[in-house]
């Protein structure tokens, strides 16, 4: 009976410390393409350097603050109408309410281009097809560095995918029409995200390092629904 | 004569004062609430930087008297670098940890000092504590709402009450701590060049060396 005892506790003392091992190998679990992903991520910084950094200096400078804006709320406005889909597909009730009364009151209000809903107080959700999956508990799966659209992952990808395969502006015939709004979106949500890009440009010892935490990070926090791992649900 | 000696009178009264403020300020400091002392000190970041547009252009030594004189005494650098160092603190000598804190509060005041210049009229929105009294470890809630619209940021400040006061030892903007962060990096750095190739990183990117 004893000698039972005695192996049972080896055996968990075996299992602990193999899990304890693979705790210390994490980051290649999560990142298995780390050397492919890192030449991705060069090839990124690259185009980012010569192309998209002076298209932005450009945006920034010829397009007022004002238009730029109502660019930024127009798109905005399409990811809302997919984070109240994804609200309605998580079952989050209330915050597909929200989601849709926002897209709905912006919608009609100029077709977009002002976020009346903010101004009012209906704060904007962070649901997407990435989330949805996360929630429903597919596994993350590796992370992946792709040039031009960032940081992701297999599952947020593959949310991405269809995100761009339902649309809309996906659903635009007019394939010029369609290509300049997905122009204008990329230099959009780059523009939006410059100042967080210039940070990690300052805080990063290892830049790519230093995004994929972040972005790790951030979407786990998102699939947790926007809250710390141990706060309890009570707002 | 009279006139002196009453200029003499007021003289000693404002001293006398100024020492009693002196005197009652720690006391202050250590009563005042962590979600209190968060508010002040970005109520008065934010409108130091409202009334000096040098600060916004990016003036080096402004930047550095509001980092010096309103923020870094409300962060505990030492154990933000412990954090992050997670086990491989206690493996550091004395010195070591000297340096790393000293080389790591260095980054992140001039990541800090970044962000200031890029201050464009956000307010924030400051969220009741809930804790209770007692607490030594607590997280304040606050949210950064841009004037151009799009989603608040929630920001909170994971704080411990010092005997000097709380302090900060960890930020967390949208869900990404920063000392989680840096817990990756330093642990790569020490692997492949112990905690003195973690120090030489630390001291060559604040020396301007850009991030590879």
């Amino acid at each position: 009976m004893t000698t039972r005892i005695a192996n049972w506790a080896r055996a968990v003392a075996l299992v602990a410390s193999l899990s304890l091992a693979g705790c210390a190998a994490a980051p290649s679990k999560e990142d298995p393409f780390e050397p492919f992903n890192r030449t991705m991520f060069e090839v990124h910084e690259a185009v980012d350097t010569a192309v998209m950094r002076p298209l932005i200096d450009a945006y920034v400078a010829g397009v007022p603050k004002l238009v730029r804006t109502g660019i930024s709320n127009f798109f905005n406005n399409i990811d809302d109408l997919f984070s109240a889909v994804n609200s309605l597909l998580q079952g989050k009730w209330d915050q597909a309410g929200d989601q849709m009364g926002r897209v709905m009151l912006n919608t009609f209000v100029m077709g977009g281009i002002f976020d009346l809903a903010s101004d009012i107080g209906i704060e904007r959700g962070h649901e997407d097809f990435g989330t949805t999956f996360g929630v429903w508990g597919f596994p993350q799966g590796p992370y992946l560095f792709v040039p031009i659209v960032g940081p992701t992952t297999v599952r947020d990808g593959t949310g991405m995918l269809v995100r761009l395969y339902v649309g809309p502006v996906g659903f635009i015939p007019d394939v010029a029409t369609r290509n300049i709004l997905y122009g204008i979106g990329a230099v959009d949500l780059r523009a939006q995200s410059a100042d967080a890009i210039s940070m990690a440009d300052t805080a990063a010892l290892d830049k790519y390092r230093f995004i994929r935490n972040a972005y790790l990070q951030r979407r786990a926090y998102l699939v947790n629904g926007g809250k710390p791992p141990n706060e309890k649900d009570d707002e | 004569m009279i006139q002196q000696t009453v200029a003499a009178t007021r003289w000693w009264r404002s001293i006398a004062i100024a020492l009693v403020a002196i005197a009652l300020a720690p006391i202050a400091a250590a009563q005042e609430a962590p979600d209190a002392q968060v508010k002040r000190v970005s109520e008065d970041v934010i409108a130091t930087i409202k009334a000096d547009p040098l600060i916004q252009a990016g003036n080096e030594a402004r930047i550095r008297e509001v980092m010096d004189t309103k923020l870094v005494p409300n962060f505990d650098f030492a154990k933000m670098t412990a954090l992050a160092m997670g086990r491989n603190w206690r493996n550091a000598t004395p010195e070591q940890q000297q340096k790393l804190t000293a080389e790591f509060r260095m980054l992140l005041v001039r990541t800090y000092s970044v962000s200031l210049t890029k201050y464009r009229d956000e307010k924030i929105e400051y969220k009741p504590l809930r804790a209770a009294p007692n607490e030594t470890d607590v997280t304040v809630r606050t949210s950064v709402i841009k004037a151009s619209g799009g989603s608040p940021i929630p920001m909170d400040y994971s704080m411990i009450k010092t005997d000097s006061g709380w302090k900060v030892y960890d930020v967390i903007v949208g869900g990404v701590s920063l000392v989680t962060n840096y817990r990756d990096e330093f642990n790569e750095q020490i692997k492949s060049g112990g905690i003195d190739g973690l120090i030489a990183a630390l001291a060559a990117k604040n020396k301007g060396a850009a991030a590879k």
